[in-house]
């Protein structure tokens, strides 16, 4: 090619992009996809994908192509902070790292020797909750979570107990032979280059693509069919087309009874403790009916397809029903017919009945079929694996409401009666997935579990199975700072992190002393009701003076508004910074086809006086003495800070936080002693390690044979035991019989009917609590938010490239509100919940469900925080519908319930309900936005320079 | 010179841009500020970066777009635009210095910088808004098809694509040879209906738009509007008789 | 557009340099009988040559990289801009010869008279290239419409006949020319008129739908633009004057047009001397005004089509 640029003018065309190229592991979202860091004259010089990465097969999104900036942000952390002043008046000293830590462990030390649960710790989108959920059950709390809770801990509960898995880190669509993809009230900024790259294939082979949102933007932005759904109804329109299909016969009825519970017997005798649960036999065994022999056999029956529907007495006298008949008489209420769902839904009848149709046909007309054949976990010849190409995603948009819990069963359910759950085409599971259903750990911390001085006897979180499991003290109150796991949120499987504040702040269950919180932004977009958090954090005792949380230690890389109200700052690292493990004992980055984790290595040496947050905390564990992190002689077991544990650490034996090159040799993988030479092998690897799953254990994964036995080997499952698909939910039935009064374990009265009506092991939909009978007439709309795809945490804001996309954020308004309201592009509006309202500029979206308004989350800040300008527009401008989500909803017979799904504690973000109406000139120019005094600079950060001219390594100008 | 090459380059690199899989993710437009910040037209300068009024230089921007059909229902498309690179670029004429050319082995228009004196014609001329202005450095900036990377041999052959080609999640950039009728990408222009910005401004843009797809909101194929009842007179299970056999 | 001062300050005053070189320089190629005067036409050249250095000069405020527009001049084959940086040069040396050889040295014959023509022709041509650069860009309808160069030639004639009457004001035998410049105030603002009227009327050269590709797909507007905030783009080109400040602007600029024209038509009555001079003084610096407004609205009322994908109409 160059020869003909011989007549066009010189320029140089080969310029080494580089001197030195990195692999690591981009932290700009939770993708975590693979980067190569190219490095000139020891500067950033560019951040590409890492095209033989898994993840992203070399593709990078904005986010992560924005490494440089966030690299370069005047925002970042220098020393460790003491707070001088009142907390939020930013009054801080600079003190040294010996110091902060002596701090952190005089205050630790004593709270372990008394009560350790008066330490909650608590950490946001962070990448290490193998660790940080280890840490805190040597430390002894059970106050532990990550952001789960308040992100989409209802998709991954009913994923994981209904299939033993769920979307994003759980399972994906087959994209390469899927026919028609459901896509549901999807959050952007998860999962989304994998998706991004998904939904191109789709479109290159021409799949359908139907988008089930409120909004068209995004990914719906390029589906076929955007069904722009009412907030909150999509379990109307999932279970009425699962009424539709089952109506028709159109489900895979071999399947369900091979595989799940549909054909287990379900004990029918109300008022007893064994009504709604399944029988067994002696052993243990399930019963099913064996149609030819007219008699209860255990399952499965290898010989022929049991009863599905029917009433049958066991031979105890006791009266059974087949779950799946069960099911479907809930499914044929009329509640669930199309015409029934369609107002409430904004999806016509029509619509939901074609849907149905072309799902059927898609489903089971022509599907792909692999002539490979495979043994089943009870010895079961298939000759043949026959795909059921329809699949779904979702994620936040529909796990972050009341009734989110049973929504995403539904989607789950709705996967399970076609059949498609992992079979070509349909919805796949990613190892260390499917895992039982639900996974067999329990959380600890019960009252007898947590003493001083003592680690709990397992993780904090993990996965109940009935009351019996509940964190609950003698009075059958909270164990936990956050309730999760008790009767407000049975089933809190990621804990409850928009609680702790407010929970910590009232006292209730009990007083903590130290929140510890690891980058997450509390004090601004992270919690609902943002502006009276912060009076809580502020609010003193006025007996004591003290303040009502006594302690707050805050690590963060970056200036948040959330380090003005801390105590104590331990400055965090950059992720290009450290060492790092995308763990399998954490959230796993495999695919369907292999199994897979990486690390981030060091590239920069940090310019300032930073540590890892990760290193920190294993130091602050080896001062405390906690029992895994020191050696039997007191000394440091990970001197070597938090590389050294990636590498020498071992959960079980032979099991570490890298799955990759174990072994002396290197050679083993999954389980193999620690290999010293470990983290130089992921990097001559590229910082990554993939074990494809053998061909025959790739399909039909519950009971696969060979997956299980593959599986167990590299110690993803405990044993190769077959996984039992949950049509029936019973173990929701276990807390239902006991709010019936059944057991010895008993809600509290004013619980009772919540819990009879939330913990149903049918398939359910209930309106969200938000919608009281007043409500259309009071607060007709709906307000929802989205994170753009070019911005994730918070600190995005920062960067200043990203910053330049969004800025500040419009109140998004459908045209028939426009209409009704008098409203123009640009307007200023009043947004107005139960709650309170607040100032925002509309734009006016055509394609937006009519009863919907939405706007880009954690784009507006508090000025002067992230050392950006008083009067950057994200403060000016932009809005946080934060200061209008009560954390609680309104008083019922005596007490506010949290606002959150009443099964897993969720919080239901998303059940926002408002009403808009147009300011005048004069408010709109006078009105003072939530919080406008500005936070003042923070010691050590210089001011943000007011040009930026950065050329990776070159000089201003050229070569 | 600016005047045009007098006969048409030997080669229309450009490229061609997927309407019907854009996703509106930015990743083309920060990859391309990442690589040409530190790439040939370094740097990409930005104004009051983290101040109330922070404007940067980009080669690259995404617009999102509605589309209101006559019938059917509203669409979003999201659009983005860096330079067409075209056979009749006015921006390469207009430009009195010469610091604008048109490259007569492949079409790519490229800004010498050390010739540009800052006067704003070019990006006058440009109907399509291609050129920026450097806030800092006060010479004119555009998208060069990463010609630093194209053929830049200290890097893999697979990887000599423009960066944002590369970056892209949702496969909606493709890069190649306009000129040659049997390149991949006019194919695609050919099978796609691939279309020009502006054609009646006559600047014949080289990179070419592939249309949305129709989308099929209605029925797709033969199926049929609705499911029929397998058993309407069994009830709601009647069908699992038949299924199962009795 | 975006209405920089600096280039309306350059194309103003220089057409006006321009229009009264050239009509200093006709005179003295015609003999006509405002060239009389040696210290009229001498004091006349070097205001013309004032005018235009001022405006070049402004014109430099514009350029980021001012300390390389001498290169300029090295693409007058292809650019109008370029050209008109070579036609400003080029008419230098014949308008100070002019100054020289005629007024000061009272030279005769065919030294001056070369230079008078070649000043006529460079003025002339200086002015047109001006008009050329915005009449040669295709995406901006407002500019690229035939009556802009005919506007800017007759407003430089416009803005420097009213000059030339102050200048000339103790000739009598030059009182007519006050007539002169109030015609061609009167021809340019006819023009202006009408002018406007065509923009107004004009369709947009594009659609946002033939500028996304998506005309067959239905009624297309913006949702996002790409960067919250605005940019060079948006500043430069997404420049817009309301309609009904454009309107009183335009009244503004006829009546400055029209005062000007009425103290013309006084001056002229008036029979020369200082009567003239009190009428033609304020003419000119009403033309000047007028020329500036208009000037300013040619840039302001001036829509590029990189506004469609803003969201504006172009």
């Amino acid at each position: 090619m160059p020869d003909g640029a011989a007549k066009d003018r010189a320029i140089a065309l080969s310029v080494p992009p580089s001197d030195e190229v990195k692999t690591s592991t981009c932290y700009m979202c939770a993708c975590r996809c693979g980067i190569r860091v190219h490095l000139k004259d020891g500067q950033l010089r560019y951040i590409e994908g890492n095209p033989d990465h898994p993840v992203n097969k070399g593709v990078l999104c904005a986010k992560g192509s924005a490494g440089i900036m966030n690299q370069l942000s005047p925002a970042k952390l220098q020393k460790p902070l003491k707070r001088v002043g009142e907390r939020g008046s930013g009054d801080f000293v600079e003190i040294e790292w010996d110091e902060a830590l002596q701090i952190a462990t005089d205050r630790l030390a004593k709270i372990r020797a008394e009560d350790p649960r008066k330490l909650a710790f608590f950490t946001g989108r962070d990448q290490s909750q193998g660790l940080t959920g280890w840490w805190a059950s040597q430390f002894g709390t059970p106050n532990h979570a990550a952001h789960g809770g308040f992100c989409s801990v209802n998709m991954a509960a009913a994923g994981l107990y209904t299939l033993g898995g769920a979307f994003w880190e759980f399972g994906e669509p087959d994209w390469e032979a899927t026919k028609l993809f459901l896509l549901f009230g999807v959050a952007e900024d998860h999962d989304s280059n994998p998706i991004k790259m998904g939904l191109a294939k789709l479109k290159e082979r021409g799949a359908k693509i139907v988008s089930f949102n409120p909004v068209r933007g995004g990914y719906s932005a390029i589906a076929d069919e955007w069904i722009g759904i009412t907030p909150g109804s999509d379990g109307l329109v999932i279970l009425s087309l699962c009424r539709e299909l089952l109506r028709a016969g159109k489900i895979d009825v071999d399947f369900l009874a091979a595989f799940s519970n549909a054909a287990h017997l379900v004990i029918e005798a109300p008022g007893t403790a064994d009504d709604g649960l399944i029988a067994r036999d002696s052993e243990g065994r399930p019963l099913v009916w064996d149609r030819q022999a007219e008699a209860a056999r255990p399952f499965p029956l290898t010989h022929a397809i049991p009863a599905m529907k029917g009433r049958f007495t066991l031979d105890d006298g006791r009266v059974v029903v087949p779950a799946f008949e069960l099911v479907a008489r809930r499914l044929d209420e009329v509640a669930y017919t199309p015409e029934a769902v369609a107002e409430r839904s904004g999806v016509p009848a029509a619509t939901i009945r074609r849907l149905a149709a072309e799902i059927a046909e898609a489903a089971f007309d022509a599907p792909p079929v692999i002539d490979r054949p495979w043994t089943d976990a009870w010895g079961r010849q298939h000759a043949q694996i026959v795909g059921r190409p329809v699949s779904a995603h979702a994620m936040r948009g529909i796990s972050a409401h009341s009734n989110g819990f049973h929504t995403c069963r539904a989607i789950h359910i709705l996967q399970l009666l076609l059949g498609a759950v992992d079979r070509p085409g349909a919805w796949r599971y990613k190892p260390p997935f499917p895992r039982p259903a639900p996974p067999g750990q329990k959380p600890a911390g019960k009252p007898d579990q947590v003493r001083p001085n003592t680690p709990l006897p397992g993780p904090p979180l993990g996965f109940v199975t009935g009351p019996e499991d509940l964190l609950l003290d003698e009075k059958g109150q909270a164990q936990r700072i956050d309730k999760a796991y008790s009767w407000e949120a049975p089933l809190a499987a990621h804990g409850l992190m928009h609680l702790v504040i407010t929970n910590a702040w009232k006292g209730d269950p009990y007083r903590i002393d130290t929140l510890f919180l690891y980058m997450a932004n509390m004090a601004w977009n992270s919690s609902m009701n943002s502006g009276e958090v912060l009076e809580m954090l502020t609010d003193k005792d006025p007996e004591s003076d003290h303040y009502k949380i006594p302690f707050i230690i805050y690590a963060d890389a970056f200036a948040s508004e959330t380090v003005y109200y801390a105590d104590l700052i331990l400055p965090d690292t950059t992720y290009l910074e450290r060492w790092d493990c995308i763990s399998l004992l954490d959230r796993p980055i495999c695919d369907a086809e292999g199994a897979a984790d990486a690390i981030r290595q060091p590239v920069l040496t940090p310019d300032r006086d930073v540590r890892p947050f990760q290193t920190v905390l294993l130091d602050l564990g080896a001062r405390l003495g906690l029992p895994g992190l020191v050696t039997e002689t007191g000394e440091p077991r990970y001197p070597g800070g938090y590389a050294d544990y990636m590498v020498n650490h071992e959960r079980k034996p032979g099991v570490g936080p890298l799955a990759g090159f174990r072994g002396e040799d290197g050679q083993a993988r999954g389980r193999g002693a620690v290999n010293a030479n470990q983290l130089q092998a992921y990097i001559d690897n590229g910082c990554f390690w993939r074990e494809e799953i053998p061909e025959e254990a790739r399909h039909h994964r519950f009971a696969n044979q060979a997956y299980l036995d593959w599986a167990a080997e590299m110690a993803f499952i405990d044993r190769p035991a077959p996984i039992l698909l949950q049509l029936y939910g019973e173990v929701l039935q276990r807390f239902r019989l006991a709010a019936e009064g059944q057991g010895a374990i008993q809600p509290p009265d004013a619980l009772r009917s919540r819990i009879e009506t939330a913990f149903d092991p049918l398939p359910l939909w209930y309106p969200p609590f938000e919608d009281e009978s007043n409500v259309e007439a009071d607060y007709p709309l709906h307000g929802i938010t989205q994170r753009p795809m070019a911005m994730y945490h918070s600190w995005h804001t920062q960067n200043a490239w990203l910053r330049q996309i969004h800025a500040s954020n419009r109140l998004y308004v459908p045209k028939a509100v426009a209409e009704s309201e008098d409203l123009q592009d640009d307007d200023w509006v009043w947004a107005e919940s139960r709650h309170g309202r607040i100032k925002a500029q509309v734009r006016i979206q055509r394609a937006l469900n009519a009863k919907t308004v939405w706007t880009w989350n954690a784009i507006g800040k508090r000025s002067g925080a992230w050392n950006l300008d008083q009067q950057a527009p994200e403060a000016t401008r932009g809005f946080l519908l934060n200061h209008l989500i009560d954390e609680l909803l309104p008083e019922k017979g005596g007490y506010r319930f949290a606002n959150s799904d009443p099964v897993t504690g969720q919080a239901a973000w998303y059940d926002l309900r408002l009403k808009v109406t147009k300011m005048t000139d004069t408010e709109a120019e006078t009105a003072a936005k939530p919080l406008e005094a500005a936070l003042p600079s923070l010691p050590g950060l210089a001011p943000a320079p007011d040009r930026l001219t950065y050329s990776g390594g070159k000089k201003e100008g050229k070569a | 010179m600016t005047s045009l090459p007098k006969r048409p380059p030997e080669k229309a690199l450009g490229l061609v841009i997927d309407l019907d899989t854009c996703v509106g993710c930015q990743a083309c437009v920060v990859n391309c500020k990442e690589w040409n910040t530190g790439g040939y037209p370094a740097p990409l300068s930005d104004l009051d970066p983290y101040g109330a009024n922070p404007a940067g230089a980009w080669l690259n921007r995404v617009h999102a777009f509605e589309v209101e059909p006559e019938e059917g229902q509203p669409q979003v498309v999201h659009f983005p635009k860096s330079c067409l690179h075209c056979a009749d670029a006015a921006c390469v004429t207009v430009c009195p210095t010469g610091a604008s050319y048109k490259r007569e082995s492949d079409g790519i228009v490229l800004v010498d910088e050390d010739r540009c004196m800052g006067c704003g014609l070019c990006a006058w001329a440009c109907p399509y808004g291609a050129r920026e202005m450097d806030p800092v450095v006060g010479v004119m900036k555009k998208c060069t098809l990463c010609v630093d990377r194209i053929y830049n041999e200290a890097i893999p052959e697979e990887e000599r694509q423009p960066a944002c080609v590369r970056t892209c999640p949702a496969s909606a950039r493709h890069f190649g040879d306009l000129a040659d009728p049997d390149s991949e990408v006019s194919r695609l222009v050919a099978e796609r209906g691939g279309r020009d910005l502006m054609p009646e401004l006559g600047y014949h843009p080289t990179n070419k738009y592939l249309p949305p797809r129709p989308r099929r909101e209605g029925c797709q194929s033969a199926a049929p509007k609705a499911l029929e009842p397998a058993s309407p007179e069994g009830g709601f299970l009647g069908w699992l008789d038949r299924v199962l056999g009795g | 557009m975006h209405p920089a001062p600096s280039v309306i300050a350059f194309t103003a005053l220089s057409g006006a340099g321009y229009g009264l070189l050239f009509l200093l320089s006709l005179g003295y190629l015609l003999q006509l009988p405002w060239s009389a005067d040696a210290w009229a036409f001498g004091i006349g050249l070097a205001v013309a040559l004032g005018f235009i250095t001022v405006g070049l000069l402004a014109s430099t405020r514009h350029l980021r990289r001012p300390e390389r527009a001498w290169r300029a001049v090295t693409q007058w084959r292809s650019s109008w801009l370029s050209r008109e940086g070579v036609f400003a040069l080029a008419t230098f040396p014949p308008a100070a010869g002019l100054l020289l050889t005629g007024p000061l040295l009272g030279m005769q014959g065919w030294l001056p008279l070369l230079c008078a023509l070649l000043s006529v022709i460079g003025a002339a041509a200086t002015v047109l290239a001006t008009a050329m650069i915005y009449a040669s860009l295709k995406p901006i309808r407002q500019w690229h419409h035939p009556k802009v160069p005919p506007l800017y030639l007759l407003l430089a004639l416009a803005s420097g006949a009213p000059l030339l009457s102050c200048l000339l004001a103790f000739e009598p035998e030059a009182a007519p020319l006050a007539f002169v410049a109030a015609g061609l105030l009167l021809v340019a603002w006819v023009m202006k008129q009408s002018y406007w009227r065509d923009i107004d009327r004009s369709a947009p050269l594009a659609t946002l739908a033939s500028a996304t590709g998506l005309q067959r797909k239905g009624d297309v507007t913006l949702l996002e633009p790409p960067h919250t905030q605005d940019n060079y783009l948006t500043e430069e080109m997404g420049y817009r004057v309301a309609r009904k400040h454009s309107g009183k602007l335009r009244l503004l600029a006829l009546g400055f047009a029209l005062a000007a024209l009425v103290c013309l038509v006084f001056a002229g009555l008036s029979g020369g001397g200082w009567t003239q001079l009190f009428f033609s003084l304020p003419a000119a610096l009403l033309a000047l005004v007028a020329v500036g407004i208009e000037r300013w609205l040619f840039f302001a009322e001036a829509t590029h089509t990189v506004s469609l994908y803003y969201g504006k109409a172009a």
